[in-house]
């Protein structure tokens, strides 16, 4: 013992709280097109340096470069760019209709559109989604009527889940968009499930899953890459590495380790990390997963390297915790910018269409805000309340249709 | 017709059901090639196939999450959790997802699975082998439970279970899973269960979820058991030489409370018995449902009968869950207040 140093415990800081200038001076990124692409069929051990790469396409003159190129349709390209820009527009718009009152909470997306959008597009209608609460991008790229997610937002008599979740958090079966909860990960091993029975079943249906950096600790993370592993599951398992977790940074979730897609090592599968700012890179990789689950090679574990420009939700504020512009020194810059200039260097867009694309979108949802305030918001309007007994099994049961007698519904 | 023990019913509901429903698949731990530790799932691999009935990780959350996501596709998953007492690291899956799945997407989507599960004690399995969670079951809205007390009905409440569009738990009193048990602390060695074999009819037919079964008629007070108890009840009911009514609950939830408002307001007296520790368990909503519907009927107070409010002890194991002589003193207590 005398000769020992003490012992000393380790609690992991963020380079940079307010006050400081941001730092992102620790971190390591590959240049567009420098990271390998292995053949779609190769077998994982020869790609177990991908977790420490970053997939990138878009380089800084905006030009599409190297293997993971997608070489996607200038359709393809337009629609993801309307889309990311509908989800931005509706976040800023619900987020003030939060501050107004007019709902109880809402979460922003910002800064990682691309990500759900890309994915959206790129997957079948018959897939399945497994989403998390910062995917609308999801939904906005399947054209999914506005007014439904806004009447669910405000919990009223439109409300298509009859005021019993949270605002945001939606279900959208026919839209390939599986039942949020607010319990982190547990839906991770239902996209497994699901993914296994499409798999026993002689289907050709995949399915796709979300989680945060923060929620990679959760034992249900680790189950559920155990059993994709174990069957070969045909799922895509993604974490959104977007830095922080409310105000806890990657750091605690273990990021100054180790990457996130690196935890794919120890299951045998391949992970792959991807720029998840670069709707090009973002397309790509989960193509190629998609490939991989759909010739039976099992499942692919997706970090999505991007960074959370809000706060966490409605209920905190993120200059308490760290630097205010560091969403703006974010080194990978901003989606929907970054997917702007690509057209525009392709010479397939401009400024001025941009502004008049941002002015139609805008009005649309105010237009569908308009609508859902005309029904209600929060407390001004309710479903049916007889509605509230109904679902929690196929057919109630006696305490359920006694309960309901009893409320007079 | 065939003569099995409950082990066997149970076995033969899955080999039925796998035969007639190509959605119905069976995993857990050492289900596979192995066939459980109680051997529940013996030869439905070598019968039905590798995909149909296979082994799991060690993991009762990813478990109950992939039979979540395979119900929520379409088909019919039928899982074990080993021992009861293992259910816990899945108990974030069974209440925040499956037993509400349904509601909070209004119906777009929904998780029919069965979770099979071997509980209670007697076996000598010591505190994690060994318990009876029913009640932590029972008060999640949303999830069913059902405790079969011999072959016929296991099998039968089975595949009702299999076939039922909610998440069901049933919870198999290993204590008579082979047939009869003998002896008890408070007695000399004898063999309780009434009906550890049983004839089970070939084929597919089902115990309704939510029925009662009377298990012997009487008019001076009512029983309510369910699982194992259900056999301590007869035994202890006979040997009081009291006109008991016993009543089998066999589904907790939903439970049969039309069957125990007519048995309570025709004997007048109730007396609630459960392995389970007493404080907080089923028995008290049992209390408190018949105190609601019955009062005015009631010749003595409610009495319960149930296992001690400590974790499950080893070496007492014998001491810790009630006996006939239990019984007895509280149908005595009841019959001359």
């Amino acid at each position: 013992m005398d000769n020992q140093p003490r012992l000393t415990l380790h609690i992991p800081e963020p380079p940079a709280r307010p006050g400081d200038h941001p730092d992102f001076g620790g971190m390591k990124l590959p240049k567009a097109g420098e990271t390998m692409r292995p053949d779609v069929d190769a077998a994982e051990p020869t790609m177990r340096d991908m977790p420490f790469g970053m997939i990138r396409v878009l380089d800084d003159g905006h030009r599409a470069v190297g293997p993971w190129d997608p070489h996607l349709d200038v359709d393809v390209l337009h629609r993801g760019l309307r889309a990311m820009m509908l989800t931005r527009a509706f976040d800023d718009r619900l987020f003030r209709a939060h501050r107004q009152g007019k709902t109880s909470f809402y979460m922003k997306s910002t800064g990682e559109e691309a990500i759900a959008v890309a994915q959206s597009l790129m997957l079948g209608a018959r897939d399945m989604c497994f989403p998390t609460y910062r995917v609308v991008g999801w939904l906005m790229a399947r054209n999914y009527p506005l007014l439904d997610l806004v009447n669910q937002i405000f919990s009223n008599a439109g409300d298509p889940l009859r005021g019993r979740q949270l605002p945001i958090l939606y279900s959208a079966r026919d839209y390939g968009f599986y039942s949020i909860s607010g319990n982190l990960g547990s839906r991770f091993g239902h996209a497994v499930g699901w993914a296994m029975a499409s798999a026993y079943k002689g289907d050709d249906r995949i399915a796709l899953a979300y989680v945060g950096e923060g929620t990679t600790a959760e034992g249900g993370f680790h189950e559920a890459i155990t059993f994709a592993s174990v069957y070969r599951a045909p799922v895509i398992l993604c974490v959104t590495n977007n830095q922080w977790a409310i105000s806890s940074f990657s750091g605690i979730a273990g990021a100054n380790e180790t990457t996130f897609a690196a935890k794919a090592l120890a299951y045998g599968i391949p992970g792959l990390r991807v720029d998840g700012n670069d709707f090009l890179a973002v397309w790509a990789a989960t193509q190629w997963a998609a490939q991989r689950a759909r010739l039976n090679l099992g499942a692919t574990l997706i970090e999505l390297f991007t960074y959370r420009a809000a706060g966490h939700s409605t209920a905190d504020d993120p200059a308490k915790y760290r630097p205010a512009d560091e969403a703006r020194q974010w080194p990978l810059g901003d989606p929907i910018d970054r997917l702007r200039d690509h057209l525009i260097a392709l010479g397939e867009w401009d400024e001025e269409r941009h502004a008049a694309l941002q002015s139609a979108l805008d009005e649309e949802v105010r237009a569908a805000v308009r609508a859902g305030e005309a029904i209600g918001t929060l407390g001004k309007s309710k479903p049916d309340l007889a509605s509230m007994f109904e679902d929690v099994f196929k057919d109630p049961d006696w305490r359920v249709l006694e309960q309901r007698r009893e409320m007079g519904v | 017709m065939p003569v099995m023990n409950m082990v066997q019913a149970l076995n033969n509901a899955l080999d039925e059901k796998l035969g007639a429903d190509p959605d119905v698949l069976i995993f857990g731990e050492d289900v596979g090639y192995f066939g459980g530790v109680f051997r529940v799932t013996d030869g439905l691999q070598a019968k039905h196939g590798l995909t149909r009935c296979f082994d799991t990780p060690i993991a009762e959350g990813g478990i109950i999450a992939t039979a979540i996501g395979m119900g929520a596709y379409g088909l019919r998953p039928v899982v074990e959790i080993q021992f009861a007492d293992y259910i816990l690291p899945a108990f974030d899956q069974l209440v925040s997802e499956a037993a509400r799945l349904r509601y909070r997407s209004n119906g777009e989507f929904w998780a029919p699975l069965t979770v099979r599960t071997p509980y209670g004690g007697g076996i000598f399995g010591g505190q994690t082998h060994s318990q009876s969670p029913e009640a932590i079951f029972t008060h999640v809205v949303g999830l069913k439970t059902v405790v079969p007390s011999n072959p016929y009905d296991a099998k039968g409440l089975l595949i009702a279970a299999i076939e039922d569009d909610d998440p069901v738990i049933i919870l198999e009193p290993k204590r008579i899973y082979n047939g009869p048990f003998d002896g008890h602390h408070d007695r000399p060695l004898k063999t309780w269960a009434g009906h550890p074999m049983a004839e089970v009819p070939e084929g597919l037919y089902r115990v309704p979820l939510g029925k009662a079964a009377v298990v012997r008629e009487g008019r001076d007070v009512t029983v309510l058991a369910y699982g194992t108890m259900v056999h301590v009840a007869l035994a202890g009911i006979e040997e009081a030489g009291v006109d008991a009514e016993l009543l089998d609950l066999r589904s907790l939830v939903p439970l049969d409370i039309d069957a125990i408002v007519a048995s309570v307001r025709k004997t007048g007296r109730c007396v609630v018995l459960h392995e389970a520790s007493r404080f907080g368990g089923f028995g008290g909503e049992l209390l408190a449902l018949v105190q609601e519907r019955c009062f005015d009927h009631l010749k003595a107070p409610i009495d319960r009968v149930a296992g001690w409010d400590t974790p499950y002890p080893h070496a007492f194991e014998w001491d810790y869950f009630p006996g006939p002589a239990r019984l007895m003193a509280a149908l005595r207590r009841v019959m001359e207040y």
